[in-house]
């Protein structure tokens, strides 16, 4: 029970990542460079119809994946597609990440009346399912790959400003922020040196659950019809094309489908796993 | 505790209002709304009634309170492609959606809540890696991939269809509870294994309380308390998840005419239907509030 | 309630015996045993007390005792006899019933013991049930036991949810939970630990008469020497899991053999300090202060008056310790006076200049002199900045320059007491006491005049309380700052103060020197406090013997 004067416990040595981790993460590797470099390993290009190829199944000689019902090479489509998906996917959920953080941790510093407003934004946002102001925005106005990507962007903003307001409130109310007040800190330094860092893990385990939700919204929309249009095409495009031809050629939706559930799969594996490591106590939140 | 009531109805309200005030404004913003909520092929007197009704000619405070008047009275507006009154199509359709709903959310409700305390209850077995690997499954899983993968099996195995009115109910309900029954799952395992861990649980087995006593009338009750904020808020990604899966199985609800009106731009539809759902999430919302009062006695004393 | 038992005609033998027991901890513990060949008898109707602090392994003999050892802490020796019966000591389901009826615990934190969405009455009742008393006995029974444990309208408290009781009524309904079934041992877990002097007696004081009413035998576990000298007939010492003395209570506490024990028991009777002079000019003076928490909105709004019109004067090289029980308003007092909160009404004059409403840039050029040390060592410091880079931190937001900073961080890491190699490590990797010294550290870096302790060292176990109380002293002695201490705990002013303000309900009843203050209290509350502080007395009289 002495009060010993060297440091009492070494830190616990870090657990190994385990093998679904490691798998998730090769995987969302693999997502990465096949839509960066996937178009090296097909001669065809996205758009490029063929009349002699249509409704190609997989494994056709100079088709990989098969055709479509106009004969566009399946993985040049996947391809582009998934360029589309990963840029919309991390715009967006940027977009949502930083205006929500941003908006929660403002509600906390600010207090008053500021923080009601925030809050009752966030009441708002929480009773209109994102899909449906969606909806309603691409009904209002023509549909443009930019307004999509803002509306996907909205996407989960108010989860991260109710989180990001509480962590904030609980770090202002903190013995460190009190005694580094107490020292004479400027609210920049106490803002910037002290809070954000221990916030920032709350704010990057809810991107990893965030992403996937993302990923499936955008997907969903594009399958619907109302988001991506041709000719540019999504994951969630391709299968809408191919959805009538289900029972014919399988490959057109089930395809896209798997690398959708794939993706999504991984990068929540790797969320949970970064939530255990980062801090056991945080609350999942989905 | 009267505060506590005031305050959640103040909460609601304001939160409506907020809601149609947007709803207005963006409305506004994208074009002429008398030709928006009129049919194409009203004559001119109707448009010209519609005008004043509106009051196109007036501010737009004066506009503002013009249509939420019109709202509480229940002038909708009509649908540009059919004529027919908005909320006439929406009670059409209703009965389809809440069959679709509340079976999925039973669905969800009855399996993912026992098999998320069971796994809390055998942490750590193969039973618990097993349900939480189901629930990651359902969270990362497209109710679209899911539906159109349960109407290819069934066709090629079973040659039937499982879609339209007169199909079961069952398969499309299962794909729209998909992802809540994974959610549930994991919640309610976090929840149980925060309330056996708790100290009055230690204190119930010391005073010789039977464990699965301890488990129905200890654990459960407190269990319980943040699933109801849960389910509550499972609502909206229902609302969210039927518009997908109506669409795959060709279900003719609520969602279904929610995206054919968007695709054919029936603005006085698409909005009254976005009221409907924000007015849903909010009472859904005003329900839980008040569960608590039921279930959580310490929010009763506030 | 209870039938003629046949062991009670049997010789006099202990009621529970304690043989050699050993109880393994798993292999990644901070030492392989978490107690070690532990042998003890409790005679019936007998107090003993069970002493030590956390991490002694006292809790674990408490769990061996209910069957309730978890799996990962199996018994590789020894065992438990009750009434001449061995029990096992990990969990039994069989044996669960038997026992809890003959045997019954009360908790440290009450109120979290209790289910919070079930009414007292129906808790208590269900122990009943389980116990196969009919239902229409339950309610008068259960309003029997209230009744006992001298909760006021048994009635209503049957009613009551456990978040509507106070801290001791909760731990009268705990302690009527165990005494349902008539148990012929009670265990007590630090019970009084987590309440104020006056309530802790009350409780220990209730225990002393349910003891004698209903023939208990009582297991005691605390920290607190003070409590001992109050309720034990006998006491154990654990220290590191190892019983280091027993003995008959008197005995040990007026000729304690172990080291150990000695320094504990010192920990509550403490030396009054050589007191500083008090002819320095003030440092800090209030005037009146009125601090006011608003909250809520429209109908709902609420205000609490936390401080009311407090003046006091603080003079250079003094030490001033705000005495008072939980929300007497004294960390609002200390908020207020380091300027963390904007007073309603008054004035804070540091040396002589006003500073109640300053703010900005002057503000934070004033906190240099007036510094910090707050309660909770495990919060007070940001768990991503290293040692060094925290106590450099105040240095050089007042302009020193990072080096010349960072070598006064390292000389005074090793004036509080740490090694050098401490100043690259992150808080995590250090105990309560060490953090304290390291907050006391971060302070004294701005060399301020005033340095305001906040129940400082309240979360920390009493023999290290010793240790932070000298650093204190020590640091006083070297810089000569004057302090300001809030603290809920009498030893501990008494210890460390010259002047002594009492606090209650936001407002000062009574100041003077501490040993006026305790010689001859003036006000019936301080009075008070000072007749229920568990083992003064008994040490007062035994020093005037």
């Amino acid at each position: 029970m002495s009060d010993a004067t060297a440091p009492a416990a070494p830190q616990r040595a870090r657990a190994p990542i385990p093998f679904s981790v490691k798998l998730a993460l090769s995987f969302v590797t693999l997502f990465v460079l096949f839509a960066l470099f996937g178009h090296l390993l097909t001669p065809h290009g996205f758009r490029e119809t063929s009349l002699f190829h249509r409704l190609e199944p997989p494994g056709t000689e100079g088709y990989l994946l098969g055709t479509d019902a106009r004969g566009r090479d399946l993985f040049a489509r996947l391809v582009t597609g998934a360029q589309i998906t990963l840029v919309v996917a991390i715009v967006g959920t940027v977009i949502g990440a930083v205006l929500g953080s941003l908006l929660g941790i403002l509600a906390a510093a600010k207090r008053g009346k500021t923080e009601a407003v925030i809050v009752a934004a966030i009441d708002v946002q929480a009773s209109l399912p994102i899909i449906i102001v969606a909806l309603f925005m691409l009904a209002m106005f023509d549909n443009s790959f930019t307004l999509f990507l803002l509306l996907v962007g909205l996407n989960g903003w108010e989860v991260y400003a109710r989180l990001m307001r509480g962590a904030t409130l609980q770090a202002k109310e903190s013995g460190y922020v009190t005694a580094v007040r107490a020292l004479g800190a400027s609210p920049a330094r106490i803002y910037l040196r002290h809070v954000l860092p221990n916030i920032l893990n709350v704010a990057l385990v809810q991107f990893t659950v965030n992403l996937p939700l993302t990923v499936l919204l955008e997907t969903a929309l594009s399958f619907l019809g109302l988001g991506v249009q041709p000719p540019l095409t999504s994951l969630g495009q391709i299968m809408s094309e191919g959805r009538d031809r289900l029972m014919t050629a399988w490959w057109l939706t089930l395809l896209p489908g798997a690398i959708i559930f794939c993706l999504a799969l991984s990068v929540s594996m790797i969320g949970d796993w970064l939530r255990d490591r980062l801090d056991p106590t945080l609350r999942s939140e989905r | 505790m009267t505060g506590y009531i005031l305050s959640r109805l103040l909460r609601a309200a304001l939160t409506m209002l907020v809601t149609v005030t947007l709803v207005f404004l963006f409305i506004r913003l994208s074009g002429d709304p008398a030709a928006a909520l009129v049919p194409p092929d009203a004559p001119q007197e109707v448009i010209d009634q519609y005008t004043r009704a509106l009051g196109l000619d007036q501010p737009l405070w004066q506009q503002y309170l013009g249509y939420v008047g019109g709202i509480l009275q229940g002038n909708f507006g009509f649908s540009i492609h059919t004529g027919i009154a908005v909320e006439e199509t929406f009670l059409d359709r209703l009965p389809f959606t809440l069959h679709l709903g509340l079976t999925a959310l039973c669905m969800a409700i009855a399996i993912g809540i026992p098999i998320g305390a069971v796994a809390a209850i055998r942490r750590g077995t193969a039973l618990d890696r097993f349900v939480m690997g189901f629930s990651v499954f359902a969270f990362a899983m497209p109710n679209f991939l899911f539906g159109l993968v349960m109407i290819l099996v069934a066709a090629l195995a079973f040659s039937t269809f499982l879609g339209g009115e007169n199909a079961s109910v069952i398969w499309p309900a299962l794909t729209l509870g998909l992802a809540a029954m994974g959610s549930f799952a994991r919640f309610t395992r976090s929840s149980v294994l925060e309330t056996i861990n708790a100290p009055y649980m230690r204190a119930a087995e010391a005073r010789g309380i039977p464990f699965g006593m301890r488990l129905v009338r200890h654990a459960a009750p407190n269990a319980a308390i943040p699933l109801v904020t849960l389910i509550g808020l499972s609502l909206g990604a229902l609302v969210a998840g039927s518009v997908v899966t109506e669409q795959v199985f060709a279900w003719p609800g609520v969602g279904q005419l929610l995206v054919r009106s968007v695709a054919t731009r029936d603005l006085a539809q698409v909005q009254f239907l976005v009221l409907v759902v924000a007015f849903t999430m909010v009472i859904a919302n005003l329900i839980v509030d008040f569960l608590y009062l039921i279930i959580d006695p310490r929010i009763r004393a506030k | 309630m209870s039938e003629p038992n046949p062991e009670e005609t049997a010789p006099p033998a202990p009621l529970l015996s304690i043989d050699g027991l050993t109880v393994a901890l798993p292999a990644d513990g901070d030492r392989p045993e978490a107690v070690h060949e532990i042998s003890f008898d409790i005679n019936r109707g007998e107090t003993l007390c069970l002493v030590g602090e956390s991490g002694s392994g006292k809790s674990v003999i408490g769990q061996a005792i209910l069957g309730m050892l978890p799996h990962a802490l199996p018994v590789t020796a020894g065992g438990i006899r009750f009434s001449g019966q061995t029990m096992p000591p990990q969990r039994d389901a069989a044996f669960g019933a038997i026992r809890s009826a003959r045997i019954a615990m009360i908790f440290q934190d009450a109120g979290a013991s209790l289910n919070p969405v079930r009414t007292i009455g129906a808790q208590l009742a269900e122990i009943l049930a389980v116990h196969g008393v009919s239902k229409p006995a339950r309610l008068p029974r259960v309003l029997d036991v209230l009744r006992d444990v001298a909760l006021p309208d048994p009635e209503r408290i049957a009613r009551s949810y456990p978040h509507q009781l106070s801290g001791g009524q909760a731990q009268r309904a705990v302690i009527a939970a165990a005494l349902l079934l008539e148990p012929k041992l009670l265990i007590a877990d630090e019970p009084t630990t987590a309440l104020d002097v006056t309530t802790q007696a009350e409780i220990l004081a209730l225990i002393a008469r349910l003891k004698v009413e209903h023939d208990l035998s009582v297991l005691f576990v605390t920290h607190d020497f003070g409590v001992v000298a109050e309720i034990a007939d006998r006491v154990a010492v654990m220290q590191d899991g190892v019983l280091v003395e027993t003995g008959d209570a008197q005995d040990v506490l007026r000729n304690p053999q172990h080291p150990y024990t000695q320094k504990l028991i010192a920990a509550v009777n403490p030396t009054p300090r050589q007191l500083g002079s008090d002819d320095g000019a003030p440092i800090l003076e209030a005037t009146d202060v009125n601090l006011i928490y608003r909250s809520g909105f429209l109908g709902n709004r609420k205000a609490l008056h936390a401080v009311k019109d407090v003046s006091l004067s603080i003079s250079e090289g003094r030490t001033v310790a705000v005495v008072g029980e939980s929300g007497s308003g004294k960390s609002s007092l200390a908020r207020c006076l380091l300027r963390l909160e904007d007073i309603e009404s008054g004035s804070i004059r540091f040396k002589g200049a006003e500073i109640a409403d300053v703010t900005g840039a002057p503000l934070r050029k004033l906190r240099q002199s007036i510094q910090v040390v707050l309660q909770d060592p495990f919060s007070a410091l940001n768990p991503r900045q290293t040692i060094l880079s925290a106590i450099a931190e105040g240095p050089m937001i007042h302009g020193i320059a990072p080096d010349a900073a960072r070598a006064k961080a390292m000389e005074l890491i090793e004036l509080v007491g740490l090694s050098a190699q401490a100043a690259g490590r992150y808080p995590q990797e250090f105990s309560g006491g060490q953090r304290q010294r390291i907050c006391i550290a971060r302070a004294l870096a701005l060399e301020p005049e005033l340095l305001i302790a906040d129940e400082a060292v309240s979360a920390l176990d009493v023999s290290i309380q010793t240790q932070i109380l000298d650093l204190f002293a020590d640091m006083q002695r070297r810089f000569g700052f004057a302090i300001l201490f809030i603290t809920h705990d009498l030893a501990v002013a008494r210890a460390i103060a010259d002047d002594i303000l009492v606090m209650k309900s936001g407002e000062i009843v009574e100041r003077g020197p501490a040993d006026r203050v305790f010689g001859a209290p003036e006000h019936p509350y301080t009075a008070g406090l000072l007749e229920a502080a568990p083992g003064l007395e008994l040490f007062q009289q035994g020093s005037a013997a």
